[in-house]
């Protein structure tokens, strides 16, 4: 059985003048990490807003753990856990206070469940005294977990988790949902860097409210048309201009210490042409190299086909 | 001293016994664009609201656009620009409104917005959205209306707190031509990013940890004195060793 399902899921703003998710339709299975992929307003937000209950969609079908959004969400309520993109703890409570609150309200205790929150809360357990407002925001992000995981949810939506967390902590984070993972709770988990995508077990891509790819990462990166190639030279920022007034460049977008640059077709890819068009130019140090494709250029594609 | 936009030397701040921002020096040449990142709590926060003038060291010194943090701080207000990715525009206002209200504070004069304003709208590409209400945009262009907006007085440093966090990846690049050409103006740009490819984009990059900067250069020097091929392992290698972060 799929722990969650979605059918044609649509959800507007403002009497329906603002489509925030447009027919939305994927299946996540039991015990798999999905991720939704996506810039801030793609959609992903309202769709664990519907998933979680705690908004109607207009129009198409939604389940999760088996149980219907709208006729049976108090069963779905039950039975997962939710981490929102907002810090949303007792901020003048204390991190012990917290995490008994929501055991509570779940019927169970935090004993009960230990074994589950333990290899995380162990590392804010020191500061189990504190009030959730006083604490940094890895260990605010650590304890909302922790709460969320408290009743021992079959199926835990992370939205946005790591949005604003440093590239250390982001590891560190994802070290945590993949021993969640091998507990065979079913993740649902968004967010904006696409390197963290890699992560999952299969994405979605998202943006303007549609669901445009959905597969695993390595998969998602085989879709990429065409030849990629990685550019360097001395002078980057020239680089960019000149690259882009190259005859035969369909697209080229900084990577990094690289340029990545695409051709209208691939007969255009010819490393000899486009070495002399940049030596001509006066470019020093040049690096060429085909590549293959990353989430993130695989993204900028399809967004770009989708903007015209 | 003339082409130094921002120089710290030593600058501590201290709260109580706990030592946020740890005798930090560094400085940064005009028309530089200077990547301040670390982990969060590392002290990036505290040291920046110390050069925009908003909270006083504790000790060691820092000249910003040539005025001294203890003494000019409201000098160095208004050589400054400031934008960040929670707080940039309001919502409610129209484009023109945030223009005029944000070139009011700056103390443009009544000309001065009009003629800058019109110029604004028109580099960006907006000229038919002045009267639309800045909520309504797409995320794209009010980022790139902040960052206009924020150096619409034609400041010596812009400071930019995370501007890009949530952005889609086209944006995100676009929003660096702007910094390319604010810097190509002669405009200083201290950025801070948790975005490591960002890192890359940048003159030079400082790199704190618990208070700490534990590391200054460009990114070639950083990545060959680290022996990886990104900053992305740069930072990993150095804020891996961090202690604050427990806290």
């Amino acid at each position: 059985m799929n722990a969650i399902t979605l059918d044609n899921i649509t959800k507007t703003y403002n009497k329906g003048s603002i489509l925030a998710v447009d027919k939305a339709t994927f299946e996540v299975a039991e015990g798999e990490t999905f991720g939704l992929i996506g810039p801030d307003g793609a959609g992903k937000t309202s769709i664990f807003r519907v998933l979680t209950t705690l908004l109607l969609p207009e129009g198409g079908h939604a389940t999760v753990a088996g149980f219907d959004v709208v006729k049976q969400y108090e069963k779905i309520r039950n039975c997962i856990g939710y981490m929102p993109g907002r810090f949303s703890l007792y901020q003048d409570l204390t991190v012990e206070e917290n995490l008994y609150f929501f055991a509570t309200i779940f019927n169970t205790t935090i004993e009960e469940n230990y074994e589950l929150i333990r290899d995380i809360y162990v590392q804010i357990e020191p500061f189990k005294t504190r009030r959730a407002g006083k604490l940094s925001g890895g260990m605010k992000q650590k304890l909302a977990l922790c709460c969320a995981l408290i009743h021992k949810p079959v199926v835990l939506f992370l939205d946005e988790p790591t949005t604003g967390v440093d590239a250390v902590s982001r590891v560190e984070f994802w070290e945590m949902l993949k021993r969640l993972k091998h507990q065979g709770i079913t993740i649902l988990v968004s967010t904006p860097y696409m390197d963290e995508a890699a992560l999952c077990d299969r994405i979605a891509l998202i943006e303007g409210g549609k669901i445009l790819s959905i597969d695993t990462p390595s998969d998602t990166m085989k879709k990429y048309p065409g030849k990629l190639f990685a550019v360097k030279a001395a002078n980057m920022h020239q680089l960019l201009k000149d690259l882009r007034s190259y005859d035969g460049t369909r697209s080229c977008f900084t990577f990094g210490d690289a340029m990545h640059l695409s051709f209208k077709e691939d007969t255009y890819a010819d490393v000899g042409n486009l070495t002399s068009y940049l030596s001509g130019k006066g470019h020093q140090h040049l690096e060429i190299a085909e590549i293959p494709a990353g989430i993130e250029d695989y993204f900028i594609r399809i967004t770009e086909k989708a903007n015209g | 001293m003339d082409n130094i936009a921002i120089k710290a030397d030593k600058l501590t701040k201290r709260f109580d016994d706990f030592v946020a921002v740890d005798a930090i020096t560094f400085d940064v040449k005009q028309g530089e664009i200077f990547g301040f990142v670390g982990a969060n709590g590392a002290g990036k926060t505290t040291a920046m609201r110390i050069l925009c003038g908003l909270s006083k060291p504790t000790s060691g010194s820092a000249f910003v656009a040539g005025f001294d943090v203890y003494k000019d701080a409201e000098k160095i207000k208004k050589n400054i620009g400031y934008m960040s990715q929670k707080f940039s525009l309001y919502e409610d206002l129209t484009v023109m409104e945030n223009i005029t209200f944000y070139a009011g504070i700056y103390g443009l004069s009544n000309k001065e917005i009009k003629e800058r304003g019109a110029e604004l709208l028109d580099r960006l590409g907006i000229k038919n959205e002045a009267k639309t209400f800045v909520a309504s945009l797409p995320l794209g262009w009010k980022q790139k209306l902040a960052f206009s907006v924020a150096v619409i007085h034609q400041p010596k440093i812009v400071f930019l707190d995370e501007p890009t966090g949530g952005v889609d990846p086209v944006t995100r690049r676009q929003f660096w031509d702007l910094i390319y050409e604010a810097s190509d103006r002669g405009i200083t740009v201290f950025v801070t990013t948790h975005y490591m490819d960002e890192a890359e984009y940048c003159g030079r990059v400082s790199v704190m940890v618990d208070g700490r900067i534990d590391a200054f250069d460009t990114p070639a020097n950083l990545k060959k004195r680290f022996e990886v091929d990104s900053m992305n392992e740069v930072f990993y290698q150095l804020a891996r060793g961090a202690k604050r972060k427990a806290d």
